[in-house]
Order: C-alpha cells, then sequence, then structure tokens
C-alpha cells in the first residue's frame, strides 16, 4: 500500500530554497486565505431562515439583529457586526440555507452618518442568542 | 438431577447462547462481508487459546418489553486470550445481538474484562461492530459508556489497548477507541463518526455517504483517528498480532526480546540518501537498512506521512522509530505529523520502549492555514513529548536540520542520550539560501549583478555552517559517523543505555499543549 510512489515530484519552494519532494492531498486541497469581508453575510451555520429582520436601503447599528436562522433546533439571532446600510438581501424566508451561503450585503455608511445615526446598542452579544 | 443431567442442560445452555443473534441475523452478518464476534476472536486469537466468560450474563432491560427479550450474552463477548504466547484480554462487541446495542450489563461484561486487564497487566483489545447505546435503557446506557472510558483512561500509559472497528461505532461510543493506544480499521467495514449522515442531513443539510463521512480511509488520511488501515478483517488480525509481537505487555517490562538478525542485503545505507539536501528519498529505506532483518512496522502510515513512526527491532529489541520523510513535503513538521509523533514518543516512553530519532528537515511548514490550525500549541507537544521521555533517546542527523526543527527532533538540548550527524548534515538556523538572503541582503541588493553575488554568497555560507563540524565542536553532537557505521553505533548506544535511570519530577502530571 505504498500509495506514495504513485505520486509526482514537485518543485517546493521553502525559505528560498527549492525541495523535490510529494505533496499530501491535504496540503494540496487546502484553501487559500482571504480576509474576512464584513459587509457580506454568510450563513454561520447551515439552517433555515425564519425571519429577516430589515429591509434593502435601511441603515443598520452595530449589534442590530439582521435576520434569525433556525439551526442545531435553535432560533438564532444573527447580528451585526458593524454598522452600515442594506444594499442586497439574498436570503428568502423559510428557506434552507447551507453553511456559508450569502444572505445578504451591507455597504459603508457615509462617515457623516455614523455619527448622527449612532445609538448604543442594548444587545452586544455576538451571533447565537436565542429569540 | 445426576450430574450427566446436569452437564447436559450446561451443554444445551451453552449451545443455546453461541448461536449468538440466530440464524438469519448471522447471514445477515456475512452478507456485509463480515465475521462475526466469535469468528473474529477464533481467527485472532492462538489456537485453541480462548476462554469465555459471562456467557450467561442477562440483559437488564425492564422497559418497552425489553424483559420479554432474550439476548444472549447481552451482545457482547468477553474473554482471554494469547497472541503469540502472549496472554491478552479482549470484547468484542456482537451486531447480531440486538445490533450490538450497549446496555448496562453488556458494559459491565466490557468494564469486568478491562478491571482484569489490569489487574493482570496485560493487553486489551477490544473488536467494537455496536449499533450504539440500547435507547430503551436510556441512561443506564449512558452510564455504562461513561464507565468503560473512565477505565479506558485509568489504563492508558499501565496495559496497551488497542481498539478494532469491525463495524459501526458512532456517537459516544467512539470515544473509547479514541482513548486506547492504536485504532485498526478495515476498508468498507470500520465506520466511526460523532453524529452520522442521516443526523447532519436533517439539521445541517449537508449530504454525505457513511464511507466518505467516517470510513476506514478517511480515519487514516485525513483525521488521523485510526493508526491501522486494512483492506480486509484478516489483514487487520495479522496487524494485530504483528504489533502485539513489538510491544510489551505493561508498562513494567520490555517488549519480547527476539534473535539477532542482521538488516537484509537490499538495504545499502550509503546509496538511499543523495546528498544534495533538496533531492528526496523515503527514509524507510534508511530504517530498513538499520533494523534486524529489515523489519519496519509502520505506524499510521497514511497520516501525514511528511513524518515516519514505527517499529523495528536492533539486537532483537524493540525500538521506536520517528524519522522525518523528504519524499514528502520536504519532510516539514506541520500541525498534524507533530500530533502524530507527539502522541507515538509518549507510547514509546511509556512502555519502555527505546527511540532512535532520525532527522532530515528543512522545518516547519509555513502558511496561514498552519498557523491559524495552531501549529504552534500542535508542534509545541513534540518538544514536550522529547523533552519528557525517559526512554532512552538516541538521534542520527542524517542531512539538513534547520532551525527550530532541529531543536524539536530530539536534539542534544531536549536532553537526547545520543546525538550522531552524518558528514552530509547541515545543522543551522536555515538553509543556506535563505541565510545568505537575510545575513548578505545588502551585499546583495548593492551589487552590480545581484543574483551572482546572491549564489556566491550562499556558497560561502554553505562553506562556514552547512555541516555538523560547528554543533560537534559545541559537543551538541557526539560523533560525526559514516552512514555505514550506523547500525554499529545505534546498537552501542542502546547498549550502553540500558540501564539509563532518570528519577520523575515530584509532581501528579505535566501539562502538555493538548
Amino acid at each position: 500500500m505504498e500509495d506514495n510512489k504513485e505520486k509526482k515530484l514537485v518543485d517546493f519552494p521553502f525559505e528560498g530554497a527549492h525541495y523535490w519532494t510529494q505533496l499530501t492531498t491535504k496540503f494540496a486541497d487546502r484553501t487559500p486565505w482571504k480576509p474576512d469581508n464584513p459587509n457580506i453575510i454568510l450563513a454561520v451555520i447551515p439552517g433555515t431562515i425564519v425571519k429577516i429582520m430589515v429591509k434593502i436601503g435601511q441603515k443598520v447599528n452595530k449589534g442590530r439583529c439582521l435576520y434569525v436562522l433556525e439551526a442545531m433546533k435553535m432560533k438564532n439571532r444573527i447580528l451585526a457586526t458593524k454598522s452600515g446600510e442594506v444594499k442586497i438581501i439574498h436570503g428568502i424566508e423559510g428557506k434552507k440555507v447551507a453553511k456559508n451561503e450569502l444572505i445578504m450585503e451591507l455597504k459603508n455608511l457615509e462617515p457623516k452618518k455614523i455619527t448622527k445615526n449612532f445609538q448604543r446598542s442594548k444587545n452586544t452579544q455576538p451571533n447565537n442568542n436565542t429569540v | 438431577m445426576s450430574l450427566k443431567r446436569k452437564t447436559r442442560e450446561l451443554v444445551e445452555r451453552r449451545e443455546q447462547i453461541l448461536r449468538g443473534g440466530g440464524e438469519k441475523a448471522i447471514l445477515k452478518q456475512q452478507a456485509l462481508g463480515k465475521m462475526t464476534a466469535r469468528e473474529r476472536i477464533i481467527a485472532l486469537l492462538d489456537e485453541d487459546s480462548f476462554q469465555e466468560y459471562d456467557l450467561f450474563a442477562r440483559h437488564e432491560g425492564r422497559d418497552f418489553d425489553m424483559d420479554k427479550k432474550n439476548l444472549p450474552g447481552d451482545g457482547v463477548i468477553t474473554g482471554t486470550g494469547k497472541i503469540y504466547g502472549s496472554p491478552i484480554c479482549i470484547f468484542a462487541q456482537d451486531f447480531t445481538v440486538a445490533g450490538g446495542s450497549l446496555g448496562s450489563m453488556h458494559a459491565r461484561k466490557i468494564t469486568k474484562i478491562m478491571d482484569h486487564a489490569l489487574k493482570m497487566k496485560v493487553p486489551l483489545i477490544g473488536i467494537n461492530d455496536s449499533g450504539g447505546a440500547r435507547v430503551q435503557e436510556g441512561v443506564n446506557s449512558l452510564a455504562g459508556y461513561g464507565e468503560i472510558f473512565y477505565r479506558n483512561t485509568l489504563a492508558s500509559g499501565i496495559i496497551p489497548q488497542l481498539s478494532v472497528i469491525l463495524g459501526p461505532c458512532a456517537g459516544g461510543a467512539v470515544y473509547s477507541p479514541a482513548l486506547t493506544d492504536f485504532v485498526f480499521v478495515v476498508d468498507k467495514i470500520s465506520k466511526m463518526f460523532i453524529t452520522g449522515p442521516e443526523v447532519i442531513k436533517t439539521v445541517l443539510g449537508e449530504e454525505i455517504s457513511m464511507e466518505e463521512l467516517g470510513g476506514a480511509r478517511v480515519h487514516c488520511e485525513k483525521t488521523g483517528n485510526a493508526h491501522f488501515y486494512a483492506e480486509s478483517e484478516k489483514e487487520c488480525f495479522e496487524q494485530i498480532k504483528t504489533l502485539i509481537s513489538f510491544i510489551p505487555w505493561n508498562n513494567k517490562q520490555k517488549a519480547r526480546v527476539l534473535r539477532p538478525r542482521n538488516p537484509k542485503n537490499a538495504f545499502k545505507i550509503d546509496n538511499i540518501v543523495p546528498s544534495d539536501p533538496k533531492q528526496p528519498y523515503d527514509v524507510r529505506h534508511v530504517i530498513r537498512a538499520l533494523v534486524d532483518g529489515s523489519d519496519f512496522f509502520e505506524v499510521q502510515e497514511l497520516f501525514a506521512p511528511n513524518i515516519v513512526i514505527g517499529y523495528g527491532r536492533m539486537n532483537g529489541q524493540t525500538v521506536g522509530f520517528i524519522a522525518n520523510q523528504p519524499l514528502v513535503l520536504a519532510g516539514v513538521l506541520d500541525v498534524d505529523s507533530s500530533d502524530k509523533a507527539a502522541r507515538f514518543i509518549r507510547f514509546c516512553d511509556a512502555f519502555n520502549i527505546p527511540i532512535i530519532t532520525l532527522v532530515d528537515l528543512p522545518g516547519y511548514l509555513p502558511g496561514v492555514d498552519q498557523e491559524h490550525a495552531g501549529v504552534i500549541r500542535h508542534g509545541a507537544k513534540v518538544l514536550y513529548a522529547y523533552s519528557e521521555a525517559t526512554v532512552p533517546k538516541i538521534t542520527v542527523i542524517l542531512r539538513k536540520a534547520y532551525g527550530g526543527g532541529y531543536i524539536a527532533m530530539n536534539s542534544r538540548h531536549l536532553n537526547a542520550d545520543f546525538v550522531f550527524a552524518w558528514p552530509m548534515a547541515e545543522i543551522a538556523v536555515m538553509g543556506p539560501e535563505g541565510a545568505a538572503n537575510i545575513i548578505f541582503r545588502k551585499e546583495i541588493s548593492e551589487s552590480d549583478d545581484p543574483e551572482k553575488m546572491r549564489r556566491q554568497k550562499i556558497k560561502e555560507y554553505k562553506a562556514k555552517f552547512a555541516n555538523p563540524y560547528v554543533a560537534a565542536s559545541r559537543g551538541y553532537v557526539d560523533a560525526v559517523i559514516e552512514p555505514g557505521e550506523t547500525r554499529h553505533f545505534l546498537l552501542h548506544a542502546l547498549e550502553v543505555s540500558e540501564t539509563k535511570n532518570v528519577p520523575l519530577p515530584d509532581r501528579k502530571h505535566g501539562s502538555i499543549p493538548l
């Protein structure tokens, strides 16, 4: 069962040197890192969208509930992690969503508006408070 | 009643129970390509060596009409036997009886044989083939699991514990194998997971087959939960027997010593390792060139193959080998290979198995995924495991040993007993290319021909540091040796370490970064 023999040797750069070696499947399949975009709201866990709590064009403060996602027998209130304006809503109430499925997109507020509309949110706990 | 009649009654009672879950259930088991529990025990153990106990155990379920059901042996077979003459305790769940489900008597039979193994200080083998908790018995079934886990933990480091997964092993049940030292799986038969595909589908909407979720291949390659992969139950039993031959009965003994043999002529140590540190080779051939009969028994062959672990014999005595594998990912240390090595080192240390480390690595695998997966914490396990080990620890630096990787691979600084290096060993903070780029950055960038300057500086650095003599001059390397002398030096080092005795620190236990 020496599977390694079937694998190809490849150039593996390491600290300025180039090694000839095989890659593991895990290494070859790893996903490259991407920075988080706080304006993109993805489903944190697979589940069902119970209710969408905001409308397009609505300004939301950090901590505002964006939608309720039912998963693992819990109704999770998904809160905004930043202030912004709701740009597009992709999610549909009653629809099952997979993990990392796009639910909605926000856009940044004009700097002035943030100060004007700023209200301290009562509930700043992130994500998984139940209704 | 006469003795004869009484004896006949016993024979009849026995026969009834030995039929297990009945013909229909047995046919179903065979249709899945599986042996029955009793067949498995007999196939694994020495001929006629198995003695069964608690044959007449009866289950304790009273609710949901369970009191009307007869479950022979309560779905588990327990007993003692021998493998190559070594005594062992064994239990095997019988899937033909109520799906091998675990009720309180089933669990009590297992804990009883575990207690026996721990008292007698002999290895424990558990064959798992069970649908899980017996739901009708409610919390008593959960209690049973908990009591098994507790004993697995108490026995850890005292007797070797082997788990053989020959069927489903799901939910809480997986934690008994997870607590044991070695897990054996068979392709298409073994299935291990915490939550199965059904639950995953209903709760999370993700669809996956049992095989893809927790089949033998997954646990051998991806998760590292299993140690030995076999294509058939028969092959699996051969692996168990071989492992038992390499390890001692308990932590107060040494593994059985066999007649010493020379390595096979086919493995010529001088011809295996290319002198260019960037060229790959299979380090397992180096191990085979060193051990008796070139007989190397690899553990976790498919998981993190950038490090190789396993057993061989030197002068008839079992030795644990840990070797960087330049053939895969240039032999780097990473999250998985660190976990793999650290656990192996601790098993060897607990069971008086000397450790030989073969070093040839450029360092730790760079990458966001590695850093975010906690390579700091995982890499620390290797340092911890080597540092705490008190069995004889011998290191041979074959080629490159750069940076943190050099320290981690049982260096003198972690209290290795002997460190040898081959003449082409390069012991340095990093490889010549990387080092030259840093030390001579200015000269290189300001030169008219930076590429030429770079090559020249790499050459300079190589000449100065890319050798074993700087480390040897500080006493970090005990001897620079010819490859052909390696076995000789190792045999001698093992011989003079035989009486090694290091007092353990006065503490309850350390806190290894888990």
